[in-house]
């Protein structure tokens, strides 16, 4: 602590050196204000106090955990249940309400579709897609094609029971592998692949003979499809009239499927996810694209 | 140490190291003063803290729908009133404008006359000056204080220490229940504070400005200004030779020396200056600084020191104004002879003051013609767009509409760019011309997600897509463009 050179004082400034000197320049002595460094000691001592209470120092495998014990992950907690507690009221007023009430009540058809929307992302997006957008097999939820029924009551049903689920009063009825399975020859699926192709007014190959086509879909896929190809949603048999093709529209992809048979699942979300959130999901689902309104 | 009376309670004592690791406090006993500008800063504080302490309770009628004070910062609803001015966090650029109109005020201030803000204007000064007030009040001016600090405690001085402190205490509080009230309806929040009803956290910032106000204007006071604010640094970069400043005109002051000695030097055409070194302007000042020294850091250039030397020389008959707003290139000029400069009107205030109008102008303007209607439209990231049944393209956007207006507003939302488009809404209804309607209630947004298809198939991969909102009351639009997409 003690220097040499204290009493030399700088010429210009009136001010005592430290007596340290850099290439003949000196450094002033302006020392700090005593409240100052009595604060900058008060941190010193409060940091030590701090890495004795809380989680401070990093260990191999693990930290010092504080003799106060507190941990981040309870903080979370506390405000979770705090956001819950924020939302209790109008969770019970969704649990109270039916789906068309909801609709009809601008304030909680919005807070349905914003809690269905971060539900969405957490259970639906990995098939769905974020928005809903579907992919090959994965259904669009944003357009006007609904395999099970796009009324609220439906999609409800469907969310909460599935289609070839594990659940009892999921949605059943699949396609038949009519090729692999030896229903109809070789030829025959090429026809009628044809035939299905022009019913959505899709081209079809010069050589392809629509008249067999269309014998062939009578006797084997009018019973669910429907004479026209309209579909017929108890069976989850899609339309094939329209514009929307799940899997593709391509011959090659059609074939498949008659060779195949298609069966994809939607799994019972009934017991794994709360009545509430199953009520918030419809309605956000249902916001996208909902109904049939061509 | 065991028998030392606590006559330095806000650490007085010096240690004499020779090189000590701090700078012991040196205690101020500023003197009282009377003159033209202790009269300025009395008014001053008087209207500040008036503005200050009762502000709140000040009412503006709004209509149901909206609180009745005139200023009101209402953090659970994001809404600030200014007398007739209604802010949303969106517009919170106004504040911004705020922000850089008292920075800019602040350079002009300094161009013109030096610190006017901290000898006049600032909170710390200002405060600070009040509780000196109250000290001089209670324990009597200058001399006494030193006396009094010197002395052992008596019961006497205990007891004016105490109610001073207490006094102090008592307009630190009010500091801080006076803050809260900017938070609050201020007449129920007193009622509530008064039957400890109020809620926690309007305790908790009572408790923090107390504390803060005590401190700093009843301990820390001029050390504020010399090592905590960083406007004197910044002060004296921007500042120029020509902006006044409390400056002793040591061409007239020296050399010093008494009254009768310096006229006897007169007489006989020796230098003799009008300083008589009786010290009143180091007396008085409430930084402790000797302004004889020139310009410096510590001074705040409240301009007491003018006061007491006018009071001087006024006694012994000379001219006033040997402390006066001056600047350090008229005192060398008039040294050698040469004629004063003065210039308020220069480069530097003039580009202050078009700047302070250019941004006033311009938030004005804004606020004059900003909307009560208010449209935003965000379109859909996934999907872009979807195909329908039918074989037609749709596209989904969400859409906020804000009503600003204090009373429910139907709005009728529109599309333009597509040849051929329907619009579909969930979350309003749609009318018999298949315009969506959308309903908010007073000073309330709602958001909503709208359908348009392209029923003409005509649209090319990005169309140019226009949202009109009309306000169904009295025709007010507002419109924002968006894209349609197609593949």
């Amino acid at each position: 602590m003690a220097h040499e050179s204290h009493e030399q004082v700088d010429a210009v400034t009136g001010v005592t050196t430290t007596g340290h000197t850099w290439d003949d320049i000196q450094e002033l002595n302006n020392p700090l204000p005593r409240w100052w460094l009595w604060t900058f000691y008060l941190t010193i001592f409060w940091s030590v106090l701090y890495a004795i209470a809380y989680p401070a120092i990093p260990l191999v495998s693990s930290y010092t955990k504080g003799v106060l014990g507190w941990q981040s992950r309870e903080a979370v907690e506390v405000d979770l249940a705090a956001l819950k507690q924020q939302r209790s009221g109008m969770t019970a007023k969704l649990a109270a309400s039916s789906l068309d009430e909801i609709k009809q009540d601008p304030e909680m058809f919005a807070f349905a579709r914003a809690q269905g929307k971060a539900s969405f992302g957490d259970n639906c997006a990995p098939c769905h897609g974020a928005g809903g957008a579907g992919a090959k097999g994965y259904p669009n939820l944003n357009d006007d094609d609904w395999l099970w029924g796009g009324s609220l009551a439906q999609v409800e049903h469907t969310i909460r029971y599935g289609a070839r689920s594990t659940s009892d009063k999921g949605h059943s009825g699949t396609m038949p592998a009519f090729g692999r399975d030896g229903m109809l020859k070789r030829e025959e699926i090429s026809h009628v692949a044809d035939y299905v192709r022009s019913l959505s007014g899709l081209p079809t190959d010069k050589t392809a003979d629509l008249n067999a086509g269309a014998k062939v879909y009578a006797d084997n896929c009018a019973a669910c499809h429907g004479d026209k190809g309209q579909g017929m949603q108890e069976l989850g048999a899609p339309n094939l009239s329209d514009k929307i093709w799940l899997f593709g529209s391509e011959k090659a992809t059609i074939v498949e499927g008659l060779n195949n048979g298609r069966g994809g699942v939607m799994p019972t979300w009934h017991g794994r996810l709360d009545d509430t959130t199953i009520k918030a999901l419809t309605l956000y689902v249902h916001s996208l694209g909902g109904d049939q309104r061509p | 140490m065991a028998d030392a009376p606590l006559t330095h309670p806000h650490g007085a004592a010096a240690s004499d190291e020779a090189a000590p690791l701090y700078a012991p406090r040196k205690q101020i006993y500023p003197q009282a003063v009377k003159g033209r500008y202790r009269t300025i800063k009395w008014v001053v504080l008087a209207i500040t803290l008036g503005i200050y302490y009762f502000l709140p309770f000040i009412r503006w009628d709004r209509g149901p729908n909206a609180p009745d004070q005139a200023i009101l910062v209402d953090l659970a609803n994001g809404r600030f009133y200014f007398f007739f001015i209604e802010i949303w966090p969106q517009e919170v650029y106004y504040l911004t404008g705020l922000l850089v109109l008292a920075a800019l005020a602040l350079f002009l201030m300094n161009a013109v006359a030096g610190r006017v803000w901290c000898g006049y204007l600032c909170p710390q000064t200002v405060w600070t000056d009040l509780f000196y007030a109250v000290e001089r009040w209670i324990e009597g001016d200058r001399r006494d204080r030193m006396r009094k600090d010197q002395q052992k405690l008596t019961l006497k001085t205990a007891g004016q220490k105490g109610l001073k402190h207490f006094i102090w205490l008592m307009i630190a509080w009010w500091t801080g229940g006076a803050w809260v009230l900017y938070f609050a309806d201020a007449p129920t929040l007193v009622y509530e504070l008064a039957t400890l009803q109020a809620p926690f956290l309007a305790y908790v910032w009572i408790g923090i400005l107390t504390f803060t106000t005590y401190t700093l204007a009843g301990f820390m006071r001029e050390q504020v200004c010399t090592y905590m604010c960083p406007w004197p640094r910044i002060q004296a970069a921007l500042t120029d030779e020509y902006a006044l400043n409390v400056t002793y005109r040591y061409d007239r002051g020296e050399p010093r020396g008494s009254v009768k000695k310096n006229e006897v030097l007169k007489l006989q055409g020796l230098p003799a200056g009008d300083c008589i070194d009786c010290n009143q302007c180091v007396n008085v000042c409430p930084t402790g600084v000797d302004i004889r020294k020139g310009l410096q850091l510590d001074c705040i250039q409240c301009g007491l020191c003018m006061d007491a030397c006018d009071n001087v020389m006024d006694k012994i008959g000379r001219p006033q104004g040997l402390i006066a707003y001056d600047t350090d290139m008229n005192v060398k000029a008039r040294m050698e002879g040469r004629p004063e400069v003065r210039r308020i009107v220069r480069a530097r205030t003039l580009f202050y003051a078009g700047i302070i109008a250019l941004v006033g102008a311009i938030m004005i303007t804004s606020l004059a013609l900003r909307q009560n209607i208010y449209l935003s439209v965000m379109h859909d990231r996934n999907p872009l767009f979807v195909r329908l049944s039918d074989g037609s393209i749709r596209n989904g956007f969400t859409i906020r509409v804000a009503n600003k207006h204090l009373d429910e507003r139907r709005y009728a939302l529109t599309v333009e760019g597509l040849i051929d488009a329907k619009i579909d809404i969930i979350g309003g209804e749609l009318d018999q011309q298949g315009r969506a309607i959308v309903t908010v209630g007073p000073d309330q947004t709602l958001e909503a997600r709208v359908l348009v298809t392209d029923t003409a198939s005509a649209a090319s991969s990005s169309t140019d897509l226009q949202f009109i909102l009309t306000d169904l009351s009295n025709g007010d639009k507002a419109a924002t463009s968006d894209h349609f997409k197609a593949p």
